[in-house]
């Protein structure tokens, strides 16, 4: 059965949240009943209709033709099916998720994939400025499943990070894996300013040498079992990533300025 | 019934449910993976005197271990998944965790666990780092003064193993005895899922239960010891010098099956002058264990 289809209709005015157009809140709708959904955004009353031409199809499958920076939250609370978003998209794609798949065809905006518990979410284009990370007040940003992102992302992305793998395959900006809790992060390319600032737990793997704290202190260089595991997980999914993952590591351990006990591992000459 | 000279006993081998799992042992060389799992697995011929039964069941390929390093798959069987697990992390922390460069997942699946390094994690001291994999599985990783013990966090119960197979090899000589056992023990090793807890896979000192004497659990089976034919009711005429034992354990019935059924084939091609005249199996008349292995249908 083919996708429920939306077709994006023109630029949108202002910022529209697309939460509503999930899986599990489209089951058993038609296409008229989808096309009255309502979408929030500013004052202006607004409905899926009235912004996408919709194909009804089987709701476990979502296609969106053409994208926008202005559409927020797309695929927010995802638990199980598929997205595939052809274009890019605003703030906080994949927040939340806890299942399923979202595939963004472009570049994503900030907060991308923030508090995401479960699922895979991948980015073909460029992320923006605190991939994963928790909104203000929040405690946690990713806490489970897979991101991976084509191109490079903004500052401080996996902030708060509690859990899961996040790959980033191009470069990454200032202050990536900030106060991160546990977890796992790749970053194929260049890194900005103090990556893994304020860590306490989890893992930073970095392929190229990185400006670190001097509050991250050098253990030694090893052929640590455990990322054997994660190359194979990952083969599938990046291969310069489990390519890396194959390799050996400069560990540094810090930062020893909050707990200390995570670890950034440079990938050894 | 008699096959090629080789007479085979119309009995059977009675075996009992254990609780057991599989381990993967693996090593930065084959040498390394070996020590760690013979150390784990030693002292674990008996569940009468070591608290388990235990053994290797095979080497692993490169492709086959988590993480690509020289593995070995051991299995450990109990009486019940509390005295298995004690035995596991016993065996994990002194045996395993101790080998150089060694690392340890599981080896079997299911939904009932039994902690692997959930048990000894606290050994890190509060610097184990936990892991967890996308699919997930989750590993320990516990410093050492080596490097790191990588460990899963859990392993998979099987609660409905078998332990108890047996076969009784008898021989004009002890040579041949001898030489039929290693035979049968040697077409038994690649069976998957089984192990032959003993000494080399053989027995030698047999039991029948209880004693003459006030709280023996187990006494000599007298009834298979040439020395004392004569005195007791011998199950042996005068043309048997030596009599072995092979014991089998496994992860399920079929396994167990299949490792007796390779032996016994073994010890039919060798034939009796160069082996065994006869194999019987050793049972207690079949009140007491659930499974039973007719050494005929077997051979069939």
């Amino acid at each position: 059965m083919k996708p429920v289809t939306f077709t994006l209709r023109r630029e949108p005015d202002q910022r529209l949240d697309c939460a509503p157009l999930v899986p599990h809140r489209l089951a058993g709708l038609g296409a008229g009943e989808i096309a009255r959904i309502p979408l929030n955004t500013t004052r202006q009353k607004v409905t899926a209709g009235d912004m996408f031409r919709i194909r009804a199809g089987d709701p476990t499958k979502i296609h969106f033709e053409g994208g926008s920076e202005r559409l927020d939250n797309v695929a927010e609370g995802l638990t199980a099916g598929e997205i595939q978003f052809e274009g890019p998209v605003g703030k906080a794609a994949g927040r939340n998720m806890s299942g399923g798949r979202l595939t963004i065809a472009g570049n994503a905006g900030p907060f991308a994939g923030s508090g995401l518990s479960g699922g895979r979410l991948e980015i073909k284009g460029n992320a923006g400025e605190l991939l994963g990370g928790p909104f203000p007040g929040e405690m946690q940003g990713v806490r489970g499943g897979l991101i991976i992102v084509r191109g490079s992302a903004g500052h401080r992305a996996a902030d708060r990070m509690r859990r899961g793998i996040i790959v980033i395959e191009k470069e990454a900006g200032d202050y990536v894996a900030s106060r991160m809790i546990a977890g796992t992060l790749i970053v194929l390319g260049a890194t900005g300013q103090l990556p893994a600032y304020l860590m306490r737990r989890g893992t930073l793997f970095l392929a190229e040498p990185a400006s670190l704290s001097p509050t991250f202190l050098p253990s030694g260089t090893f052929p640590f079992g455990f990322t054997r595991l994660f190359a194979d997980h990952l083969r599938a999914e990046s291969r310069a990533a489990a390519r890396l993952l194959r390799g050996s590591f400069q560990r540094y351990a810090g930062d020893m300025a909050v707990l200390g006990k995570g670890e950034v591992l440079v990938a050894a000459s | 019934m008699n096959i090629r000279g080789v007479a085979i006993d119309d009995t059977f081998a009675e075996a009992f449910a254990m609780a057991a799992t599989a381990i993967t042992i693996t090593g930065p060389t084959r040498r390394w993976a070996m020590n760690a799992a013979t150390s784990m697995t030693g002292f674990a011929t008996s569940i009468i005197g070591c608290g388990c039964e235990a053994g290797i069941d095979r080497e692993l390929r490169l492709s086959e271990t988590p993480d690509r390093r020289p593995g070995v798959r051991v299995i450990i069987l109990s009486m019940s998944p509390q005295e298995l697990q004690k035995q596991l992390a016993n065996r994990l922390g002194q045996c395993i965790l101790t080998a150089p460069g060694s690392a340890c997942f599981a080896g079997v699946g299911g939904s009932t666990r039994l902690k692997l390094g959930d048990a000894i994690r606290y050994f890190g001291d509060g610097w184990q780092i936990s892991k967890r994999v996308g699919d997930g599985r989750h590993f320990w990783r516990v410093p050492v003064m080596d490097g790191e013990f990588l460990c899963e966090a859990t392993t998979g119960l099987v609660s409905d193993a078998v332990g108890g197979g047996n076969l009784l090899l008898m021989g004009r000589s002890y040579q041949t005895t001898l030489r039929a056992a290693e035979a049968a023990i040697d077409a038994m090793r690649p069976v998957p899922d089984a192990i032959m807890p003993f000494p080399g896979g053989i027995v030698r000192s047999g039991t029948k239960i209880g004693g003459k004497y006030k709280g023996m659990l187990a006494s000599t089976n007298d009834a298979f010891c040439p020395t004392v034919r004569g005195a007791v009711e011998s199950a042996l005429d005068p043309s048997i010098a030596s009599v072995l034992e092979i014991v089998i354990d496994g992860l399920g019935e079929a396994a167990v099956a299949g490792a007796m059924r390779a032996g016994l084939k073994a010890i039919v091609r060798l034939g009796p002058n160069r082996g065994a005249v006869r194999v019987s199996a050793g049972n207690y008349g079949g009140g007491l264990g659930p499974f039973k292995f007719h050494l005929k249908e077997l051979v069939a």
